[in-house]
């Protein structure tokens, strides 16, 4: 590669504007090269835009000059300096694919740089809606994951007991026909005996849609215990929500407001546009625990108590409604501020809107001096006042409730100050800059559009202040009517997708809440035959609930029971623990895809891992029969599973981003993309996809085979992402649809579909109009286009629920009105916490426990990796090999804890021994970790003595999955009471210096299980040596 | 060839903006894939799967926790080769396998002259220079001198690989050594400054400051927005004042 | 500094050697020494093998060893380019030295000439394996005056024990040589003491707050390293040595490494042959553990600037 060669230099000096914003623009005229002393000259023809570098003169032709200032010009003497030739334009790749990264759920687009059959190099495609080019620390890892030693080779069969990790490899066709024979059983007896739980998923329609096919209720994937309680809070108020849903106007926003993110899945848009409120100098508070990552940037940090948000945003809507800093016009437009609402205590009715013999909500028209559908464009609605209904029953406005809420003292700053240890000051400063932003600094774009009832604006108005939260909000048990507060707090703004707010991305926003409801009525859960629908909806009340007879879960998560009635995502986290307990029924079949359940998914990891091993005294077998798990690594759940279906790596497979599930569109445009073969696979693996509709033929599920009982996609996945309709015209892939490919969104099949992806970079887009980008609740335009769409059923308007009658049906039942009520034991909890209106309360672990447990113990995502599986990847795991608990250095001395010390973190379920560090920037009463460094030795192709495994530590084992016993012995999940999102946060603990002797490794250390049979992992990698030209 | 050429004109290097660097590691980990296969092929690893595992990287990213209390900050730092204008990590190779372009200043570890002797490394105040165990010669930043000039990628990718990579923007690249260019108009509007400035190596690269903060500690003064409007009617209980505003608003 | 034996072996074993010549050349220059042709292949002997053996053993914390001959190139900036010129430079009047010596019966000029260039080619070689350590602005225990100096003094030093066993053996050890040889070693101590003191208090000026240029927000302190595991920098660099621990060392070195040895010598002229022998045997043996003693410390004592980025305050 390094040829001695002679040093040359541009005679004149080319124009300093070559490097100019890094473009290289020569501009050079002769060249001198100096051979031994004397200069010969050299001509060179100049091509603006290119550079080349002295070394490539030699190569003799007529060259470009570099870009450089030469000494020469500066009648400088020239030295006689050797530098070595530097081969400098070596082609990195023989061939570069296009596709879509999963080191992550944010799917950005990536280029993968092929040389010689291998992969050398992967960065993010420029043309891609989600990130635009850029790639985060995990996707330019991708390398390490793909050729990672823990990968599963082939089909593996358990032959040692449960957890011993005691394997023999089988071919597929035997995998497929014991898991044909386990499964075709069940659906023969009782399809609800299998559960089929799919966690970081990404093609949960397609899973979704099996596990309806073979009948059994309980399918979800990871959103139970990941952050439901932003989706449906979202859902139930304004048809979209945080997390994948919306996203923030980034372009005109001038107030920033982070609850409780330190990633996110959209972690490269959040990236690339925290570098741009930068660039424009809006102000970014974040409001978290902890300032590490995106809060360490932010221009305020308020390092707020954890799971006190609630009582903060309630004190910012009391300062902004006593200042009459609200969107009177915009509340009035596209709220149920004016619905009056029934006032008769103790009555049925009490709380529900007054309706009239329609059905249709009423309002009292000022003007026409009746009650008129509060829909009805023309009425000028009453917002305060307590008005007799025909019938004689009293009713007053939303909005007078909500002033009377929230204007109570209850919810001053004060009050808010000593829940959440915000100053008082602070919060009036907070409430007074964003009504600054929202009312001085209005955003008005001049782009006319019509709403739903046809009348022209000729501006969009925009209160450029935007929100955006996630799991610091959503994994807590008041999570759900917290994010509801954050919701009520934008709308009365007028902060819900307008120019510099919030903004749905399409498909949302949907019917609030969505006509969708959950399927697994007794009725719906026939042997041999398909569930009478979906599985997950949005009950509208107590009626949509999936009961027995006796009023007991339907669902082996208890997810739609009274448990958890508005579980929209089901409850992953508790589907083991019950399956053992066959609380509230034993199941036959535990189908696990992609969540490693036997470690850090889970809640209480110890007690769970007891569980999976349990066995029933009487007959020996175990408690939880038959488990199947599809996994592409050798995770800690694997050595739990009887079978291992192992899958394909993200760059081996087809995959299919879905508007059907969680698409990448963003706010102005349309977007789904596919995953493709970018490599073939080494191993004897298949896609679990291929594999899941292999398995639905041979089990002969309806939707995957034709009336004559052969396959309907012989092709597997890509002849599936093509052909398979779930409604006429309504696809996978909205991109290229109809036989000729024209049509988009809805159409035919088109058989070429896959291939026009792939031509067009894995990803089809579909701009939204100008007029069409915002307001789209209420957007004529979007409306008629999301109704073509399929997004919603009619262009109806979307009127906000600041007011929540669902939740006040279900209150009315726990108050003992109606049909279906709930069991005594949950009354109490359904009546409190079913509030239609938003409110804070201390989370149920907080609860009590505060003198004991003192501390919040809560994680945190680490940028650089994806939960447990960043830790096979040679080099994130060098990043972080271990974890330390962080909390705030006062604390530290106080409690007498310095840097590296060895404590126990004591909490109610047990204790964890790990080292310590300690930060500035770490609310006092907090302590918290990276999430899922911590491993159990043996598995991810680690070794035993790793650092993961003897000093990282994992903070699950504290975590309980079910809450202590309440009255009457029950106890409940440890979840949101509304919709059943683990309630991972709440986590009380108190810190314990531990003895000398103890002071080396973590504790609890689980003996290392290494699955047989597996290649053992390398001592040394050169990765790349192979690619040195 | 240790002898350091006269003054280059061109001084190619990196600006790193603290105030928008939010530590997610994409330039350390893009510069280990982009350089493990490129001009420094490889970037070993050792014990990649074990207790001790530890590789050459050419760019790392520390975090710092800075000052004490409510004015404290994080901050997020990413180290790389500066490519100094007078760094003794050249003179002191005794081989010439360590070496600054004469043409745009970059400072480069010619790999196959390097005899492992990690002297320079010793003359790095950065810490910028790392050894490959495995390979036996001398690693560092070589300012992705395999992808600025490569005729065979986009122009608009012939950039360095963790410029390419940065998600929030935070890493610029250009010449440092023009007044005019975008780079050093940067870092004269935001104040960049060099590192260890007293050790005289003269760093080309730059950091741009974390900007002040706009909180409580540094003096917030509320917006006068949230006082109640004084048109509205100032008597009665606060939620009458608010039903009386709102009339007003909707009879308008 | 993390301390390579490798490097601590090399340079107090070569020093040792080139000491030895530098005596030899002056002994045979001034006659000092019996000129007979064993105490040249002794002598000469001994000192090549020491300077050859310690070249060797510093090629192994190479990484391509097998490509040292590339280091002669760079003389012109690099200390250690230098001192691969002058060690193999040194060979040739050393070799002529001891050929002449061993099988000639040349003692004039030319004899003369080639012990003061090997003697002083010696004393050259060593200057610039101190100069290696010095040039460094990095490590500012090692930068100082006195470094290289306390280098060729201690060469001299241990080289003259060597010189010392040869005469005992020889002949008769007088004050001509056993004076001049422990003031040596004195003057090596006093300077080694006097370098030791001015690492001790030399003013740490680089602070983490210099280094990041974020003291304008208060102290620096790490969070996070940028690895968890320790990278090569903290491997090669980040080595501490405890302060008592250091104490004990510096102890063990002095009185080992240069008042033994000093003692032994003065009393050499007063002792019979075979104690003499003994003795200066003994008080090189001391040295050499002394010596040792003395570069672990030289490296693990000595702390390099980059580890400010690490987590030390100061350096
Ligand atoms: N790099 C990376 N990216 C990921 C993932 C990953 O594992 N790695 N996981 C993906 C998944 S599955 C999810 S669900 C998302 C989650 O994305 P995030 O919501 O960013 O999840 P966490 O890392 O749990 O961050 C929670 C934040 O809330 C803070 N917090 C905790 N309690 C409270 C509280 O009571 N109030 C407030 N205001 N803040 C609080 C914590 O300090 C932390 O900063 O990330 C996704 N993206
Ligand atoms: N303490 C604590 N615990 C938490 C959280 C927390 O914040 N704190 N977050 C919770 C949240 S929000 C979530 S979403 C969960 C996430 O927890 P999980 O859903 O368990 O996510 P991972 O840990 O990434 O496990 C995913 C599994 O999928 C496997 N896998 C990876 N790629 C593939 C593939 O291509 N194919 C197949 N078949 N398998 C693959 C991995 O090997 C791993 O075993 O963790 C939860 N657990
Ligand atoms: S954010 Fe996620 S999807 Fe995007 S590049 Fe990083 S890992 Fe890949
Ligand atoms: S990629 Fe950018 S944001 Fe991320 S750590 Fe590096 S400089 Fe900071
Ligand atoms: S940063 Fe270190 S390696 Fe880079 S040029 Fe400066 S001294 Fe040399
Ligand atoms: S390690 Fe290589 S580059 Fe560094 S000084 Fe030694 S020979 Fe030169
Ligand atoms: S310029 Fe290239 S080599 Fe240097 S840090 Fe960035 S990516 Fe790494
Ligand atoms: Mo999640």
């Amino acid at each position: 590669m390094v040829k001695r060669s002679l040093r040359v230099y541009a005679r004149t000096p080319l124009s300093r504007k070559c490097w100019r914003s890094n473009k290289f623009a020569a501009k050079g005229r002769g060249i001198y090269i100096v051979r031994r002393g004397q200069r010969v000259r050299r001509k060179a023809v100049l091509a603006p835009g290119v550079l080349v570098s002295p070394e490539r003169l030699d190569y003799g032709a007529s060259e470009p000059a570099i870009c450089a200032q030469s000494p020469v010009a500066k009648g400088h003497p020239l030295p006689q300096i050797q530098e070595p030739t530097v081969a400098l334009s070596a082609s990195p790749a023989d061939e570069i694919k296009t596709t879509t990264c999963y080191m992550c759920a944010c799917r950005c687009g990536i280029r993968v740089f092929l040389k010689d059959g291998k992969v050398r190099y992967i960065e993010g495609n420029r043309d891609h809606p989600v990130n635009k080019g850029v790639i985060c620390g995990k996707g330019s890892a991708g390398i390490m994951q793909h050729y990672s030693p823990a990968r599963l080779t082939a089909p593996l069969l358990r032959v040692g007991p449960r957890g011993s990790g005691d394997f023999k490899e089988i071919s597929w066709d035997e995998a497929l026909t014991l898991a044909t024979q386990w499964m075709g059983d069940v659906r023969a007896k009782d399809p609800k005996r299998l559960a089929l739980f799919t966690g970081r998923d990404q093609s949960q329609s397609l899973t979704g849609w099996w596990a309806m096919q073979f009948g059994t209720p309980n399918f979800a994937a990871h959103g139970g215990f990941c952050s439901v309680n932003m989706a449906a809070a979202g859902m139930y108020t304004f048809g979209g929500s945080f997390w994948e849903f919306g996203d923030t106007d980034w372009d005109h926003t001038r107030y920033f407001i982070m609850f409780g993110v330190a990633e996110d899945h959209a972690s490269n848009p959040i990236k690339i546009a925290l570098g741009k409120l930068k660039k424009r100098g809006v102000k970014f508070v974040s409001v978290n625990p902890v300032r590490t990552g995106y809060n360490a940037i932010a221009d305020e940090w308020i390092g707020i108590k954890p799971g006190t948000d609630g009582a903060f945003v309630g004190a910012l809507i009391h300062e902004l409604l006593a200042a009459r800093q609200i969107d009177v016009d915009y509340l009035v437009r596209y709220t149920n501020v004016s619905w009056l609402v029934v006032d008769n205590p103790g009555g049925a009715d009490n709380g529900l809107f007054a309706r009239n013999d329609k059905g249709r909500p009423l309002a009292w028209c000022r003007t026409a001096k009746a009650f008129l559908d509060a829909e009805r464009a023309d009425v000028d609605p009453a917002l305060s006042g307590v008005f007799t209904l025909p019938d004689g029953r009293r009713a007053r406005p939303v909005f007078a409730l909500i002033a009377e809420r929230y204007l109570d003292e209850a919810w001053s700053p004060e009050r808010a100050a000593g829940i959440t240890g915000i100053p008082a000051a602070t919060i009036r400063r907070i409430a007074a800059e964003i009504a600054h932003a929202a009312f001085r600094e209005e955003v008005v774009l001049d782009v006319p559009w019509i709403d739903w009832a046809g009348r022209a604006h000729d501006t969009m108005i925009g209160r450029p202040v935007a929100m955006h939260a996630m799991r610091g909000i959503s994994a807590h048990a008041n999570g759900f009517q917290t994010c509801r507060l954050i919701h009520l707090l934008q709308i009365l703004i007028g902060a819900i997708d307008t120019p510099g707010s919030f903004r749905y991305k399409p498909p949302y926003p949907k019917m609030i809440p969505p006509r969708l409801k959950p399927h697994g009525k007794p009725g719906q859960i026939k042997a041999g035959e398909p569930l009478g629908g979906p599985h997950l909806g949005f009950p509208h009340g107590p009626e949509d609930l999936l009961l027995d007879p006796d009023g007991r879960p339907m669902r082996i998560d208890k997810a739609f029971s009274w448990d958890a009635p508005l579980a929209a995502h089901g409850l992953m986290h508790m589907v083991i623990t019950n399956a053992a307990l066959a609380d509230p029924y034993p199941i036959d079949v535990l189908f696990l895809y992609m969540a490693n359940m036997g470690w850090n998914s889970t809640m209480n990891t110890k007690g769970v891992i007891e569980h999976l091993t349990a066995k029933d005294p009487a007959t020996g077998a175990y408690k939880i029969p038959k488990i199947i798990y599809s996994d592409a690594y050798n995770s800690e759940m694997v050595a739990f599973a009887d079978l291992i279906l192992p899958d394909t790596t993200y760059l081996e497979r087809f995959d299919c981003i879905s508007m059907l599930d969680r698409p990448i569109s963003d706010a102005d445009r349309v977007a789904d993309a596919i995953r493709h073969p970018v490599v073939e696979p080494d191993r004897d693996v298949r896609g679990f996809q291929e594999v899941l509709i292999d398995l639905a033929g041979r089990l002969g599920l309806p939707g995957f085979t034709n009336e004559d009982g052969s396959p309907r996609y012989p092709g597997g996945y890509p002849d599936y992402i093509a052909n398979h309709e779930r409604l006429p015209g309504v696809g996978p892939l909205v991109g290229w649809r109809g036989a000729d490919g024209k049509d988009a969104h809805v159409g035919d099949p088109n058989p070429n579909q896959v291939d026009t992806y792939l031509e067009n970079g894995g990803f089809f887009v579909h701009e939204l109009a100008a007029n069409q980008r915002y307001y789209k609740f209420a957007n004529r335009h979007y409306l008629d286009f999301a109704t073509s769409a399929g997004y919603v059923t009619s262009g109806l308007r979307l009127t906000f629920q600041l007011y929540s009658e669902p939740l006040q049906r279900f209150r009315l039942a726990a108050q003992g009105h109606g049909t279906a009520l709930p069991p005594e034991s949950h009354r109490e909890r359904i009546a409190s916490h079913f509030d239609p209106l938003p409110f804070w309360h201390a989370p149920f672990e907080a609860t009590g426990t505060t003198g004991e447990y003192p501390l919040s113990a809560i994680t945190q995502r680490p940028m650089h990796m994806y939960h447990s599986w960043g830790s096979q990847n040679a080099w994130l795991r060098q990043i972080t090999a271990r974890n330390r608990l962080y909390m705030n250095r006062a604390k530290g001395r106080e409690l007498g804890v310095g840097d590296d010390d060895w404590v126990w973190i004591v909490g109610e379920l047990g204790r964890v021994r790990c080292q310590v560090r300690l930060m500035e920037g770490c609310n006092a009463d907090t302590v918290w970790t990276w999430n899922a460094i911590g491993k159990r030795g043996g598995a991810w192709g680690l070794a035993a003595e790793a650092p993961e495994a003897r000093q990282g530590f994992l903070l699950n084992h504290l975590i309980g999955e079910l809450l202590p016993a309440r009255e009457g012995g029950y106890r409940f999940s440890n979840s949101d009471p509304v919709t059943g999102q683990a309630a991972w946060y709440d986590l009380k603990v108190r810190i314990e210096r531990c003895l000398p002797h103890e002071a080396h490794a973590t504790s609890p250390l689980f003996e290392p299980v290494v699955p047989s049979p597996l290649p053992p992992s390398p001592a040394v990698s050169m990765f790349g040596a192979e690619f040195a030209n | 060839m240790t002898a350091l050429p006269p003054s280059t004109g061109v001084k190619l290097g990196l600006v790193i903006d603290l105030d928008t660097c939010v530590g997610c590691q994409a330039c350390a980990t893009s510069c280990k894939e982009w350089n493990t296969g490129g001009y420094s092929a490889p970037l070993s690893d050792q014990d990649p799967y074990g207790a001790d595992p530890h590789g050459a990287w050419l760019n790392r990213v520390h975090s710092y926790d800075v000052g004490e209390g409510p004015t404290s900050r994080t901050v997020h730092f990413p180290r790389s080769c500066l490519h100094c204008e007078t760094p003794a990590c050249v003179t002191v190779c005794p081989t010439g396998a360590s070496y600054k372009r004469a043409a745009d200043g970059i400072v480069l570890v010619d790999p196959d002259l390097c005899i492992g002797c990690k002297l320079c490394s010793w003359a790095c105040p950065y810490g910028a220079r790392e050894y490959d165990y495995a390979h036996g010669v001398m690693k560092k930043c070589t300012l992705c001198i395999d992808r600025i000039y490569n005729e065979t990628i986009e122009p608009a990718d012939r950039i360095p690989a963790c410029v390419r990579a940065c998600p929030t923007g935070a890493r610029h690249f250009g010449d440092l050594g023009d007044p005019e260019s975008s780079v050093s108009r940067l870092v004269a509007e935001r104040g960049g400054y060099d590192l260890l400035p007293e050790m005289g190596y003269r760093p080309v690269n730059k950091y741009l400051p974390p900007r002040p903060r706009r909180d409580a500690a540094a003096g917030a003064g509320a917006a006068d927005a949230a006082s109640p409007g004084a048109s509205a009617a100032s008597d009665g209980s606060l939620a009458e004042r608010l039903f009386a505003w709102v009339d007003q608003q909707l009879s308008r | 500094m993390h301390p390579a034996y490798s490097v601590i072996i090399f340079t107090t074993a070569s020093g040792a050697g080139y000491g030895l010549l530098a005596w030899l050349g002056a002994g045979a220059v001034l006659g000092l020494i019996p000129l007979s042709w064993p105490v040249g292949v002794v002598g000469i002997g001994l000192a090549l093998l020491l300077v050859t053996a310690g070249l060797a053993t510093s090629t192994l914390h190479l990484g391509r060893p097998e490509r040292a001959w590339r280091a002669f190139s760079q003389w012109r900036t690099s200390w250690l380019s230098r001192e691969g010129v002058l060690a193999v430079a040194t060979y040739v009047p050393a070799g002529l030295f001891g050929l002449l010596w061993v099988f000639t019966n040349e003692r004039g000029f030319i004899f003369g000439l080639v012990a003061v260039a090997a003697a002083g080619l010696a004393l050259a070689t060593v200057w610039t394996t101190g100069m290696i350590y010095a040039c460094l602005t990095t490590v500012r225990r090692w930068h100082h005056p006195a470094t290289a100096p306390i280098y060729v003094l201690l060469a001299l030093g241990s080289g003259g024990l060597l010189f010392h066993v040869l005469i005992a053996m020889a002949s008769v050890p007088t004050a001509m040589t056993v004076v001049p040889a422990a003031g040596l070693l004195a003057l090596g101590l006093l300077a080694k003491r006097h370098w030791w003191w001015a690492g001790d208090t030399a003013g740490r000026t680089h602070t983490a707050e210099s280094a990041t240029g974020l003291g304008r927000f208060g102290a620096v302190r790490p969070l996070d390293p940028p690895h968890t595991e320790p990278n090569f920098v903290m491997r090669e660099m980040g080595y501490r040595v405890g302060r008592r621990h250091a104490a004990r060392l510096r102890g063990i070195a002095q009185v080992l490494g240069f008042v033994v040895p000093a003692a032994a010598l003065l009393l050499l002229p007063v002792v019979s042959t075979w104690l003499a022998i003994a003795l200066a045997l003994l008080a090189a043996l001391a040295c050499a553990v002394g010596l040792l003693v003395e570069r672990w410390l030289f490296f693990a004592e000595a702390q390099h600037v980059v580890t400010i980025y690490y987590g030390a305050e100061r350096a």
